[in-house]
């Protein structure tokens, strides 16, 4: 690791062209196909990202509207009841786990070099491969849908419906195989973020100082690391009860249905809170931009992001009050359900609070936040009518938890980032996105979202189950159907003018200028679109704004962002202490690199083997993968890294 | 059509006997001079009380429902007025200098709204603890005991009564249970996870394999309540629904006392039903039951008094001898993926098998 002689102090300078050029051609990705698979710059990283996440959020609105014409009226045979379960379940699967948190690790993929002060993640390498992990894994979950064998048990797959003798295809294989693929990204992933957080920060950037959507990310980066290893192994058990006759969910052979439902809650409910905390990051960020004030109450949203994310791995039974759970435990997941809100309220009252003490500007990233504040209240109330046992066992596998699950998956998730895009869209294209179209987009999507879901908490008090593919016409359930069927498709008419904004933004967007908001934090104090080593000199900072703290009179020094340290002496960042932010080393950073994408392409072969059973393909991929690593990981000189006891 | 749409209908109100009548259109005037045909639209609606579970449980749930609009309201119009109160500053081009400040006075409202939340969280947890004990177990013992059998997509109910283990008998997808009586149900699943629910009389408990989950029902009106299958099964969860009738005390028990008896026998005279009752024990034998026959399947519901039963399917139609017909010829395209196969029968056996059918009154 760490080599104890070092050459040279690196000097502090103002940034000159000539540097600019040699850090330029030293950070610059190569152009062409290789450069375009071996790609470690975490900007480019996290733009695919999104936009992988934005085609998984069409895929799963395409099925989504398909759905709702099913369910416009009574007895409709759009479609089969088989391709009805494969539709949700593959809607469910998308949204949740291949739109939702990859959307977030866009954003943090692309701002958590820039916000902290650094030139790239901790492990660049690692990033990428996180990135196309995540792609293989969507792509190969998708891939049934061209056999027609898509999972069809749910995204929650409950056992024994998942188990062979009731579901004899291929689609459990899929789902089972892709999520452990899957696992493999967001665990790496997760990993990236909290090593980038602890040792790539500017100097001077202390905890406390940290903009709270890298808490968030960060929060749920550790969270994640505890929560995957459980539906890793739940989906693995499910993988050997199927192609090996093990027993652990089988009940013929002693085993237990539950099982499943604990070890796949445990992780799935600390998962809602992961694709909502950074989320509630960048609006806690953003929306004080937009009241020209910092956000009231730093300290305790902070607090009540860490602790939530603690709480959210003690509620998870409230997912199975149902199942015959002893009075005792009952009460304890319903308390404990009910006390999970108290810091939510907190970060509400904060929104609230920098609002009303605040200059409002009305820009259309404004508008997404101040809808987001409404619509997550509405999906936190409706989550706190769920910890109520008794409510609960009526109001659970009714619409009222559907409609539930999708304010806070487009109310809190979809409407952050929504107004995270037209916040950052100038720092990503260096062009402002239309205003006009912006709040057309905005009308539309907060519209068709609260015509189509609110109604559709009457749905579920009128008794209509979910997962149900069709229903009759006496039951009441008619008109309030049709009215949700119309509201979602003005919300994909919304989604659809946004992303017109998105290109002719793109294209002929006004220039924007490294801040055009006036923004206070470091991603501001570059370029737009930042150059690929994102800072010419590394900046310093002594406050939670070094952007605004003249202003504000923060702070007990002056940040430095305009003459820092050169790292020009190959690809340089600097690692800092974990606490305070100070300065302990020089890190060399790796080149572009095919490794991530072949190791990738080898474990998409081992997977299909897996899936096919060819267990040869399966154990060449294993060896091919092994391989891979080897050389990736191989010990280089050019990795070294140069300690500075002058640091210390 | 008519009629079809009048047997659906869900009559609660009516006493069981009547309640054939509502295969009669007439049946649409009769329920609007009762009161609960506000409630015919919607049968799974469970914000009113019908029964001991309800009397407890719809007072919380309304009044977590009212705190929840409360909470959305204030928040809402805390954020716009918030927005429409204060200055506003206009953007200007890209990169312009706007005023920043740091005005003092705001940790009141998160104090405010920390001791407000946690009020209101703790008064609401402790209300649901207490409703929680009240519905955990019925007020008094429950008399007897229907042990309910979830599958792919129907429910087996078995009545058991505990003093007298001969009086046990099986129907299916139509229970009874008598009007002001707490019942005690048994939930088991012969293959996958069900979940129980008449959301009138009760929230839902999960009919999980492997293991006998209990719950209770009481009604304390006489009524047709529907049920549904609430946790997802398979192709055909959609249409795994019941009924609950909550009888008099008195029909309650003489429907008891009729369930117990066999089929009767085909009448001599009666060629055309001995021939049917003939096809049905080599064709549906297999799988479907009718005491006093040589029919014995426990595959599919028990048939013995398939004539006091208002639908068929698990509720997926309506008990006429044109559904009845219908569905025994092509049970796949009434309810693609059921368990029932289309087995090619031909015309006269159909005749035969429905004329029996018909008899089993």
């Amino acid at each position: 690791m760490a080599v104890a002689e070092y050459e040279k102090l690196p000097r502090a300078d103002v940034p000159s062209p000539a540097l600019e050029k040699k850090l330029h051609d030293l950070w610059e990705t190569k152009p062409g196909i290789f450069g375009w698979i071996a790609t470690v710059d975490h900007k480019e990283i996290g733009i695919r990202y999104l936009v992988t996440a934005f085609v998984f959020l069409i895929a799963g609105g395409i099925e989504a509207l398909v759905m709702r014409l099913q369910l416009a009226g009574p007895n409709e045979t759009i479609l089969t009841p088989t391709e009805y379960d494969q539709l949700f379940s593959m809607h469910g699967i998308t949204m949740i786990f291949l739109y939702a948190l990859p959307v977030l690790s866009g954003f943090s993929n692309y701002l958590f070099p820039l916000l902290l002060g650094s030139r790239d993640m901790a492990f660049p390498r690692l990033n990428a491969f996180s990135y196309w992990t995540f792609l293989a894994s969507g792509l190969f979950m998708y891939s049934s849908f061209l056999i027609g064998s898509a999972p069809n048990d749910g995204w929650f797959n409950y056992a024994p419906y998942a188990l062979k003798p009731f579901n004899p295809g291929l689609n459990m294989d899929f789902y089972a195989l892709g999520m452990i693929f899957y696992g493999i990204s967001t665990t790496v992933g997760a990993a990236n973020f909290v090593v980038t957080v602890m040792r790539h920060r500017a100097p001077g950037m202390s905890i406390n100082r940290l903009p709270i959507m890298i808490w968030g990310t960060t929060t749920i980066s550790v969270g994640l690391l505890f929560a995957n290893p459980a539906v890793s192994l739940a989906f693995f058990l499910l993988w050997m009860d199927r192609q090996f006759g093990t027993h652990f969910y089988d009940v013929a052979g002693g085993g237990k249905p539950l099982l499943w439902q604990h070890l796949f809650w445990l992780f799935a409910h600390p998962w809602v809170y992961v694709i909502v905390l950074p989320a509630m990051g960048i609006v806690s960020d953003a929306l004080p931009v937009f009241c020209r004030r910092p956000l009231v109450a730093y300290t305790l949203v902070i607090l009540g992001t860490i602790t939530t994310m603690v709480l959210g791995f003690g509620v998870w039974v409230h997912h199975m009050f149902a199942t015959g759970i002893p009075f005792l435990s009952m009460s304890f997941f319903s308390g404990a359900s009910f006390i999970i809100t108290i810091p939510s309220a907190v970060a509400v009252f904060a929104w609230i609070a920098t609002i009303w003490t605040g200059e409002v500007v009305l820009a259309t990233p404004f508008y997404f936040f101040a809808a987001f504040i409404s619509m997550f209240v509405i999906g936190g109330v409706s989550g706190v009518m769920t910890a109520s046992v008794p409510a609960d066992l009526q109001l659970t596998d009714t619409y009222f938890v559907v409609a539930h699950i999708h304010y806070v998956l487009i109310g809190i998730n979809l409407f952050g980032v929504l107004g995270g895009v037209h916040f950052w869209f100038p720092k990503f294209t260096g062009k402002m996105m239309s205003e006009a179209i912006g709040k057309v987009s905005f009308w539309l999507i907060f519209v068709g979202f609260n015509v189509a879901f609110l109604p559709m908490h009457v749905t579920g008090l009128l008794g209509m189950p979910r997962r149900i593919y069709t229903y009759p016409e006496n039951v009441g359930w008619t008109t309030v159907n049709m009215i949700t069927t119309v509201g979602a498709f003005i919300l994909a008419s919304g989604i659809l003018v946004f992303l017109v904004n998105v290109v002719v933004s793109r294209r002929s967007g006004v220039e924007a200028g490294p801040n055009p908001w006036d923004a206070p934090t470091l991603e501001w104090a570059t370029s737009s679109p930042p150059p690929p080593y994102n800072f010419p000199v590394m900046p310093a900072v002594a406050s939670r704004h070094p952007l605004w703290e003249d202003r504000l009179d923060e702070g007990t020094g002056h940040s430095s962002v305009l003459r820092g340290l050169v790292l020009d002496d190959g690809k340089e960042t600097l690692a800092t202490s974990v606490l305070d932010a100070t300065p302990v080393a020089i890190l060399k950073m790796p080149e572009d690199d095919p490794w991530p994408f072949l190791v990738t392409v080898a474990l998409t072969v081992g997977f299909t083997g897996l899936l096919i059973q060819w267990w040869w393909m399966g154990g060449g991929a294993a060896i091919a993968v092994v391989i891979g690593g080897i050389v990736w990981l191989w010990p280089r000189a050019d990795l070294g890294q140069k300690a500075g006891a002058a640091y210390e | 059509m008519s009629a079809r749409r009048g047997a659906w209908r869900v009559t609660r109100g009516l006493p069981r006997r009547r309640a054939r009548l509502a295969r009669l259109p007439a049946t649409a005037v009769a329920m609007v001079a009762l009161p609960a045909a506000a409630r015919a639209g919607t049968p799974m609606y469970y914000l009113k009380t019908f029964g001991a579970k309800g009397n407890v449980s719809v007072p919380l749930l309304w009044g977590l429902l009212g705190l929840s609009v409360f909470v959305i309201l204030a928040v809402s119009i805390l954020v716009v007025i918030g927005i429409a109160r204060g200055r506003r500053v206009r953007a200007g081009p890209p990169g312009m200098i706007l005023p920043v400040g740091r005005s003092s006075g705001a940790m009141p409202w998160i104090y405010g709204g920390l001791v407000a939340s946690a009020v209101a969280l703790i008064g609401f947890a402790s209300w649901t603890i207490a409703v929680m004990a009240t519905i955990d177990q019925p007020g008094r013992p429950a008399a007897f005991t229907i042990e309910v059998t979830g599958q792919q997509w129907w429910w087996q109910a078995r009545y058991v009564d505990p003093k007298n283990p001969s009086r046990e008998f099986v129907t299916a997808n139509e229970l009874h249970i008598p009007v002001g009586k707490p019942v005690h149900i048994k939930l088991v699943s012969r293959d996958v996870i069900h979940s129980f629910w008449v959301p009138a009389l009760s929230g839902k408990t999960d009919v999980i394999p492997g293991q006998v989950n209990e719950t209770w029902l009481e009604a304390d009106r006489k009524g047709v309540y529907r049920g549904q299958c609430a946790e997802y099964c398979g192709a055909q969860h959609a249409h795994m629904a019941f009924r609950v009738f909550a009888d008099a005390p008195d029909d309650f028990a003489k429907w008891w006392n009729h369930e117990l008896q066999p089929a009767p026998q085909p009448a001599a005279s009666a060629k055309l039903v001995a021939l049917g009752e003939q096809q049905f024990v080599l064709r549906c034998g297999a799988c479907h039951a009718v005491r006093g026959t040589s029919a014995g399947g426990d595959r599919g519901p028990d048939l013995t008094h398939l004539m006091d039963r208002t639908s068929i399917a698990a509720v997926t139609l309506p008990n006429t001898i044109g559904h009845l017909s219908g569905w025994i010829a092509d049970p796949q395209q009434n309810k693609p993926g059921a368990k029932m196969p289309n087995l090619d029968i031909s015309g006269p056996e159909l005749t035969a098998i429905r004329t029996y059918l018909a008899t089993l009154k």
